[in-house]
């Protein structure tokens, strides 16, 4: 048993250690990776955001850069995805299954690729939001509680992903996950308040997970626009544990009967 | 001599489709046996069981002394496998690629890296070791797959069509390095679509089709069962199909067959000098102009028409 659980924590290891490979074989993506959420900051702040209006008043860099840095979590989806369905299709997957290496290491190094990536990608958006203007205004424990907050988030979307690229197996797949993953997005609070949005969608846009997760960072980095009259919009910071968590409970066990099933 | 692989009564379906059906399989330790079919004869569908990457619905196998279900992590020490895409990572270098793999078999780090090294000598592929996968041939990326099976030197090698795909060259490298493993003596299960690789690397040949090995044996003992050798007639015009396709199914004593689009008589021969001879001196004799002449063996197709009774592309309607 022991000796199982060592080999687990190797395995994971060796397969964490073989994303950081990639990475050092592909600093360009990896760097275009990282830059592409700054662009948005720069678009949205700058470009749009002077027709933008804060609800009950305020900076709209201060309110968006919480509502990217849900969204670049959001972003890492992709990542999980392509390698995932990537590996099923070239038939490395099948080739770790024929091997005596632990079955969990496959998933347990990708989320430690995938976290370790997402955490770097926050750090870089949170210079990215020193840089224009953007700063945690309440205590450094409400600001780290954000941060974790966030990364639960991206956790739980490592299932989706994994959960998604087992079922679809087709790394072309991804185009489709790319144009769904905008209107997820965008159908948020994260570059808009909900409050201008059409009543439904309105309400729609507020119970995206990623809505609560951004809402809930507003709040703990004292940042403005966060809070509202429904229910939802006053319980963001248990919404944003809430809902990862939900998330995990569904997808997880889904993701592990997609693995067996491959040997069906 | 102990038996390596063995199979008995393997089923499996996925839904109404029936890939294996009553599926047996011997092959003797140090052997290289051919599984030998078309598409959607089973032939994947029973590696991967031997593999433990399917279970069977019914039915039991051993590999290497232990059952691939109950056994499974034992089994997957003592066996490499090579599917039909190259599965290697295509962004890291071929060295990684082993040591990667190396670590997973649970090498510690040094000897991980030192096998990779003699695997990467073995495999010519050395000078390419640091070069990412992506840029290597097909032949390589065949050779680094093969080297990523053989970490652990596995008694028994599954060879899943190893060579399609690739072109000539490359198919030539991938037969040599498997004729090189066959002399270390490990056992090697291979499926493929061509009865000329089955020929060239086989030392038993088992015969599978509908989900079921349908003839088995040695190449010599299988010969007459495959129906041997074929001599092909081209003639130069279509007015002189006929009089040849009399000419050449007296000469070699069977009913030779006759495609009209390409002019050509095709038939089975027994002796491939004697048949050569007589039919080149009645052509003459009868004054027809061949445009070609050559001696083959058969197709699989000719094989399976021969064994079965239908194509290969044709299935028997249940």
């Amino acid at each position: 048993m022991i000796g199982r659980l060592r080999w687990a924590v190797a395995d994971g290891w060796t397969m964490t250690m073989r994303d950081l490979a990639h990475w050092a074989r592909q600093p360009t993506q990896v760097v275009v990776g990282l830059l592409f959420p700054v662009l948005l900051v720069l678009m949205f702040g700058y470009l749009f955001g002077g027709g933008m209006v804060v609800p009950g008043g305020g900076d709209y860099r201060e309110f968006l850069i919480p509502g990217m840095f849900a969204m670049t979590m959001l972003f890492g989806i992709e990542a999980t995805f392509v390698s995932v369905t990537t590996d099923a299709a070239r038939g490395v997957t099948d080739r770790f299954r024929s091997m005596p290496m632990a079955p969990s290491a496959v998933v347990v190094g990708r989320s430690g690729a995938d976290m370790l990536n997402s955490a770097l990608g926050l750090a870089v958006m949170i210079a990215c939001g020193l840089a224009v203007g953007w700063g945690w205004r309440a205590g450094i424990g409400d600001a780290a509680l954000a941060v974790a907050l966030l990364l639960l988030l991206r956790f739980s979307l490592i299932w989706l992903g994994i959960y998604l690229g087992l079922a679809t197996g087709s790394p072309e797949a991804v185009m489709a996950l790319q144009i769904l993953v905008w209107p997820l997005g965008f159908l948020s609070n994260a570059f808009v308040s909900p409050a201008t949005m059409p009543g439904w969608l309105g309400t729609l846009a507020e119970w995206n997970p990623l809505s609560a997760t951004a809402a809930a960072a507003r709040q703990l980095f004292g940042n403005p626009g966060w809070g509202g009259d429904s229910w939802i919009a006053q319980h963001a910071v248990l919404m944003a544990a809430a809902w990862p968590l939900l998330l995990i409970a569904v997808l997880f066990p889904l993701s592990v009967r997609r693995y067996r099933r491959l040997s069906r | 001599m102990a038996s390596a692989v063995i199979a008995q009564g393997l089923r499996k379906h996925y839904g109404d489709a029936v890939a294996l059906d009553g599926f047996d399989l011997e092959a003797p330790a140090g052997t290289v046996c051919g599984l030998l079919g078309p598409n959607g004869a089973g032939k994947t569908t029973a590696v991967r069981i031997l593999a433990t990457l399917l279970r069977p619905d019914a039915g039991s196998a051993e590999v290497a002394g232990f059952d691939v279900v109950r056994q499974a992590a034992q089994v997957r020490y003592r066996i490499g496998l090579v599917g039909q895409h190259a599965a290697v990572d295509e962004i890291l270098g071929g060295r990684q690629n082993l040591v990667l793999f190396g670590r997973l078999f649970h090498l510690g780090a040094r000897a991980a890296r030192r096998r990779a090294d003699e695997l990467l000598e073995r495999f010519s592929l050395a000078e390419a070791a640091d070069r990412p996968v992506k840029r290597y041939s097909g032949g390589m990326r065949r050779r680094l797959d093969l080297a990523a099976s053989l970490i652990l030197a596995p008694p028994v090698l599954f060879l899943d069509e190893p060579t399609t795909g690739l072109d000539p060259r490359g198919r030539n490298e991938v037969w040599q390095a498997i004729r090189a493993l066959v002399a270390d003596g490990t056992t090697v299960l291979l499926t493929t679509q061509y009865l000329d690789e089955a020929d060239q690397l086989a030392d038993r040949i088992s015969v599978v089709d509908a989900g079921r090995v349908i003839a088995e044996g040695t190449q010599d003992e299988l010969k007459s069962k495959l129906g041997g050798d074929r001599i092909d007639v081209v003639v130069r015009t279509a007015g002189e199909l006929a009089a040849a396709a009399a000419l050449v199914g007296r000469v070699t004593g069977a009913g030779a067959e006759v495609d009209e689009d390409g002019r050509r008589i095709s038939a089975p021969i027994s002796d491939r000098v004697t048949a050569l001879t007589e039919v080149v001196r009645a052509l003459h004799d009868a004054g027809i102009a061949a445009a070609d002449i050559a001696l083959r063996r058969p197709t699989l197709d000719e094989v399976f028409l021969h064994l079965t009774g239908h194509h290969t592309d044709e299935r028997v309607a249940a």
